[in-house]
């Protein structure tokens, strides 16, 4: 059943994302087109969260794979329980062997691993490849293929086709270039930082007991901090660790603390050439700009 | 390939599709057009699938369509930030005069490899070169990260000699034979050590216990893995200021041949500012590559700026070009009339990007030189190896270098290296 836009916003909303309309319309057309959905965008914009909070609209299962530089199938696709595979045979010596390899290249053998996972399960689960591009050029063209066809082969046991379809998200940093053949097959959403708005919103939402007027200051403020040229510009789960840091500590309204924010503005930098970029003037200047 | 699971929404969106008439499906056809003009790749399956999306009652809500048909045919972040305006352009007809400027200039880039073909290799006659560079400048100077481009006059000051004529042709068949030696020495080292590997192997326990059944399950007959070796990753840095018109345009042609014979290689030009030029480089035909490459490397003059340029490839390039197995040799006399201090900075932020960088200077090769350069001293402390590049003796040196590199990457760390500063004979 394919969900209407404004059922996954709300539901998106209510599983803890807070999604821009563009997005909500991306993930409806994923239904409608049944194809898959690559999230390109700095690293922390909240490109994972987009997959675990499409599985809760769905109410679906969450089945991650996440890729690295020489990923290969076993690791992603399955692998054999050798220990059982070893203890079968040794229980079984004398018999013929093809009747042994047999027994132990079944099912009962087999572990799954995500990709077979996801297209076993009954009800159709949200497959998330994350940061594909870490993964090999051959994993790519090897899952361009599982992803047009949803069956793959296992030498031993033969062809397993999908039970049911996976909503198939993608996320990539663009540490290299994908495949126009892989980016064709795709959906493709930019994600990128919140605006203001949208930030504060999700403090809200992520943060309890937090004021709103408080909120607000603190996504100016790390909207202005992502304005410097840092190496490592503050994701969103840096905002809202910096967000119940500051709840935290009691904290109501930020121009009234300057000293407190400085300190404890190493929730949102995590390098030290970061942290000598950004010295107190420099924090006390964007601290006047948000008020 | 993209047909296998779309079935459903066409079927889905056939009943539908009744309801839409042929003028929305030639506006459809139109748009898609216009798309693959401004260099968006579009097929079949996407406007059958625009079409599905057409027909869905979402979209019938004015603001839904545009993002709908943003995610099926964008498929990078440069189509995404370009989506929104050609999309109004079209349907609403606003902003129409970008849209043609857009279009053009695409098609400009798109169809530049395409008329390079004709104009390539007859370029050295007079007056030509005008309508080439400027093409060239489309597709490869935009290639610097943030998509600038500027008007022609870069090119004003394009001298009418052929850098090709500046080397001896003997001199450019050997280097090209040369180069094409280095890629396939390296290659069959890698192979080598693939099959000689001794340590560190892994056992193959999914092929042994298959092997093994009969044996009942002893492991008699060992299945092992073979770690998959990754070829080291090149990339060139090369200065084609003024001060090193002398040798552009024999780097030019050492670098078509490691790009055309390595899969993994990327090259930049820099001057005043950086151009990546692999896509210019892989062209088959090497005339035609190395004149594209030499007129860009021509219309250069006012100064180098290393650092400038190095921070322009930290910043936009590092990221996708470089990892923990790359080599980036950087080939410049060092004079940079940037601040030293800057270009002290980013070497040191390359340096920790990447496994080794090596700064080939054709300075070196003269008698006396020692860098006194001012770039070159700030740079020296972050170069692995620093080597002369002024002949084929020099660049056949490097051969041994690259090949321990490879084998003995975390043992020669951090060693330094400066091959002999008195090659010239």
């Amino acid at each position: 059943m394919t969900l209407d836009r404004e059922t996954i916003s709300d539901r998106l909303a209510a599983a803890g994302y807070i999604a821009d309309r563009d997005l909500a319309t991306a993930l409806w057309l994923m239904d409608f087109l049944k194809r898959p959905l690559l999230l390109e965008g700095e690293a922390g914009v909240g490109k994972t969260e987009v997959a675990k909070a499409l599985a809760t609209v769905h109410g679906a299962e969450l089945i991650r794979l996440q890729c690295y530089e020489g990923l290969d199938q076993n690791a992603a696709l399955y692998e054999w329980n050798y220990q059982r595979q070893l203890l079968a045979i040794k229980t079984r010596e004398g018999e013929d062997a093809d009747v042994i390899e047999d027994h132990i290249f079944s099912e009962r053998y087999l572990l799954e691993r995500p990709l077979l996972a996801a297209i076993r399960r009954e009800k159709p689960p949200v497959l998330l490849i994350d940061e594909i591009d870490r993964a090999d050029e051959e994993f790519e063209a090897f899952l361009l293929e599982l992803l047009s066809d949803f069956q793959l082969s296992i030498p031993e046991l033969g062809t397993i086709k999908a039970t049911a379809i996976p909503r198939v998200v993608l996320t990539s940093n663009g540490t290299r270039e994908l495949s126009d053949a892989l980016r064709r097959r795709c959906l493709y959403h930019y994600v990128d930082f919140p605006d203001v708005d949208r930030e504060a919103r999700i403090i809200i939402t992520r943060t309890p007991g937090i004021d709103t007027a408080l909120a607000l200051q603190i996504a100016a403020l790390v909207a202005s901090v992502r304005q410097e040229d840092l190496r490592k510009v503050p994701g969103v789960a840096e905002t809202l660790d910096w967000a119940a840091t500051l709840a935290g500590l009691d904290i109501h309204d930020l121009r009234q603390e300057p000293e407190a924010v400085h300190e404890t503005m190493m929730c949102l930098i995590k390098t030290h050439e970061d942290k000598s970029r950004l010295p107190r003037e420099v924090t006390d200047r964007l601290l006047g700009k948000v008020a | 390939m993209a047909a296998g699971s779309q079935h459903a929404a066409h079927s889905r969106a056939g009943e539908r599709e009744a309801s839409l008439g042929p003028p929305t499906r030639r506006r459809l056809a139109g748009f898609a057009r216009t798309l693959r003009e401004n260099g968006f790749k579009v097929g079949l399956a996407e406007t059958g699938d625009a079409l599905a999306i057409l027909s869905a009652p979402l979209t019938a809500q004015p603001d839904s369509l545009k993002p709908a048909l943003r995610a099926l045919f964008c498929a990078t972040h440069s189509d995404w930030e370009r989506f929104d305006e050609i999309f109004d352009a079209y349907w609403l007809g606003r902003g129409l005069r970008q849209a043609r400027t857009l279009s053009g200039a695409a098609l400009a880039s798109r169809s530049a490899t395409r008329e390079l073909k004709d104009v390539g290799p007859r370029s050295d006659k007079p007056g030509l070169p005008d309508h080439v560079e400027r093409r060239n400048e489309e597709s490869d100077f935009s290639g610097d990260g943030r998509g600038k481009r500027e008007g022609a006059s870069r090119f004003e000051n394009l001298a009418g000699t052929d850098l090709r004529h500046i080397v001896d042709r003997a001199d450019i068949e050997q280097a090209h034979a040369l180069a094409e030696r280095l890629a396939r020495v390296m290659r069959a080292r890698l192979v080598r050590r693939q099959r000689v590997r001794r340590r560190g192997r892994r056992l193959d326990l999914r092929r042994t216990i298959h092997r093994n059944v009969s044996h009942g399950g002893t492991p008699v007959d060992l299945a092992w893995r073979r770690r998959k070796i990754k070829p080291l990753r090149l990339v060139f840095l090369l200065d084609a200021s003024g001060s090193m018109s002398l040798y552009t345009a024999f780097f030019v042609r050492f670098l078509h041949g490691v790009v055309d014979a390595f899969r993994e290689a990327e090259a930049f030009v820099f001057h005043t500012r950086l151009a990546h030029v692999s896509a210019s480089l892989r062209d088959r035909d090497v005339t035609r590559a190395v004149d594209k490459l030499a007129l860009m490397a021509q219309g250069i003059g006012g100064g180098t700026k290393i650092g400038e340029s190095l921070a322009t490839f930290n910043r936009w390039h590092a990221r996708r070009v470089i990892n923990s197995r790359t080599a980036v040799m950087i080939v410049s006399d060092g004079y940079d009339t940037g601040a030293p201090e800057q270009l002290g900075e980013e070497m040191r932020r390359l340096r920790r990007r990447c496994r080794r960088i090596i700064w080939l200077n054709p300075l070196i090769g003269w008698r006396d030189y020692s860098p006194q350069a001012r770039g070159m001293q700030a740079a020296l402390p972050h170069i692995d190896l620093f080597a002369p590049a002024h002949n084929l003796e020099s660049l056949a040196a490097l051969e041994p270098y690259l090949a321990r590199i490879m084998s003995h990457a975390s043992r020669f760390r951090h060693s330094r290296h400066h091959l002999g500063s008195q090659s010239d004979r």
